[in-house]
């Protein structure tokens, strides 16, 4: 099977300002079908840039992008466009939900426009609204919510067309550990019915859900392994109560 | 273990067997299965000591049954293990000597110790992750010291990535 995404030496200089800004350099990265791949690193490691490089949010210096076997980092605008709508789940650091839509049909709308019929999309947004403890706030807009709200629509809206990818940057940075533990169940289920994850995150428990662990270091990867599994027991024996 | 028998003896007297009792309803899951042999010999100790004292209570049919009670002096020693604060965790610990200490041994570097620390990390929140999930709601002292261990976790983390920038 083909890798889901993969980079071969990806580089990325922003070139905008007065000194140009090596964000990402030389990025060798494969993620394999129903893999959850965590991304970590200091601020300004690059994990942001990787992500939307990824996703054809922003374009590439040098280097190779690939998803599901077809090099896409040659593709023009529109055809990243097309090819985001059915392939690809982005939940952004802010959230950039669209403002003058209520928040159930900012869910509702990926799947539509992935080609999903307008009852099955109907489902779809219902079951993820429930999921993430929503389904109140579906007629707000999204300017009514809280950051924690809005970051969890943003959540079910990249999962709406269920994806084959779902990329997603710092997805629980404005939760408290209420919130934080539906949108862990919600992964942690998506991702057992085969949902393939990449994901930046400072959190570590959403982190401890991956599969693997990427750590980014100045625009690269200083480090890439499987997180272990090991101990079981009960509360007083895996914590040292002394 | 002394200062929680003190702590279950200031509320009544109570023999060996009842204090491994009262130790599993009141922590669930949160504290590991006491065992009886050590009860007892703690409460040795704590007689020794002067903080307890034990009364025989016949039983028809069986052995007498030591019943304990906390006597003044375990009283104020109990009282002052409860107002003085608490020591915080320990940050300078094995792996803090390690970080320091490694570029002067050329055995490893700070990277290489970093990232293995973190892995570390992360598979130990993972196994608190499934302690979670597994631990009833009910248990509410479980609870609460999972998600403990969980936050010192996360700030052992974020410390982790704070020397990754400082010294690597
Ligand atoms: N549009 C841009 N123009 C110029 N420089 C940029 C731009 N976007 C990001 N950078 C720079 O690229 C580097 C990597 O930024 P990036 O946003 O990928 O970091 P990050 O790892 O996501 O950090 P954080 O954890 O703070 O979100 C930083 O030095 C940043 O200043
Ligand atoms: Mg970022």
């Amino acid at each position: 099977m083909n890798a889901v995404a993969k980079t071969v030496n990806l580089v990325k200089i922003y070139q905008d300002g007065a000194v140009p800004v090596p964000a990402v350099r030389g990025v060798d990265l494969q993620v394999e079908p129903g893999e959850f791949v965590a991304v970590m690193g200091p601020s300004g490691s690059g994990k942001s840039t990787l992500v939307h490089m990824l996703g054809g949010l922003d374009t590439r210096t040098s280097g190779e992008i690939w998803l599901d076997g077809k090099r896409v980092d040659t593709l023009s605008e529109s055809a990243w466009a097309l090819l985001r709508r059915k392939k690809i789940g982005f939940v952004f650091q802010f959230f950039n939900l669209v403002a003058n839509m209520t928040v159930g049909d900012n869910v509702e709308l990926p799947a539509l426009l992935s080609g999903a019929s307008p009852k099955v999309a109907r489902r779809r947004r219902e079951s993820l609204l429930a999921a993430l403890n929503l389904t109140d706030r579906a007629d707000a807009a999204p300017a009514q919510l809280s950051g924690g709200e809005q970051q969890r629509v943003a959540l079910a809206r990249a999962l709406a067309n269920e994806p084959a990818l779902l990329l997603a940057d710092e997805p629980t940075g404005n939760l408290d550990s209420r919130n934080t533990r539906d949108v862990l169940r919600l992964l942690g289920d998506v991702h057992k019915d085969g949902q393939t994850i990449v994901m930046v995150t400072h959190d570590a428990r959403v982190a401890s859900l991956a599969d693997r662990v990427v750590s980014l270091f100045d625009g690269e990867i200083v480090d890439d392994g499987r997180i272990v599994r090991r101990r079981t027991g009960t509360a007083g024996e895996v914590i040292d109560l002394r | 273990m002394r200062l929680h028998l003190l702590a279950l003896l200031a509320k009544e007297p109570a023999h060996g067997y009842e204090l491994k009792q009262a130790l599993e309803q009141t922590f669930g899951s949160a504290y590991p299965s006491p065992n009886i042999g050590q009860i007892y010999v703690t409460l040795g100790r704590l007689e020794k000591d002067g903080l307890v004292r034990a009364v025989d209570v016949e039983q028809s049919n069986r052995p007498n049954k030591k019943v304990y009670y906390l006597t003044a002096k375990g009283r104020e020693v109990l009282e002052i293990w409860v107002d003085e604060p608490t020591e915080g965790p320990r940050v300078r610990d094995e792996f803090f000597m390690k970080l320091v200490l490694a570029p002067l041994t050329g055995i490893a570097d700070r990277m290489a110790l970093i990232n293995r620390q973190r892995r570390h990390y992360l598979s130990l929140m993972s196994d608190l992750n499934e302690l979670l999930s597994r631990t009833p709601p009910t248990d509410r002292v479980a609870m609460l010291l999972i998600e403990g261990a969980m936050l010192h976790l996360q700030a052992d983390l974020d410390w982790l990535e704070r020397c990754q920038e400082d010294l690597a």
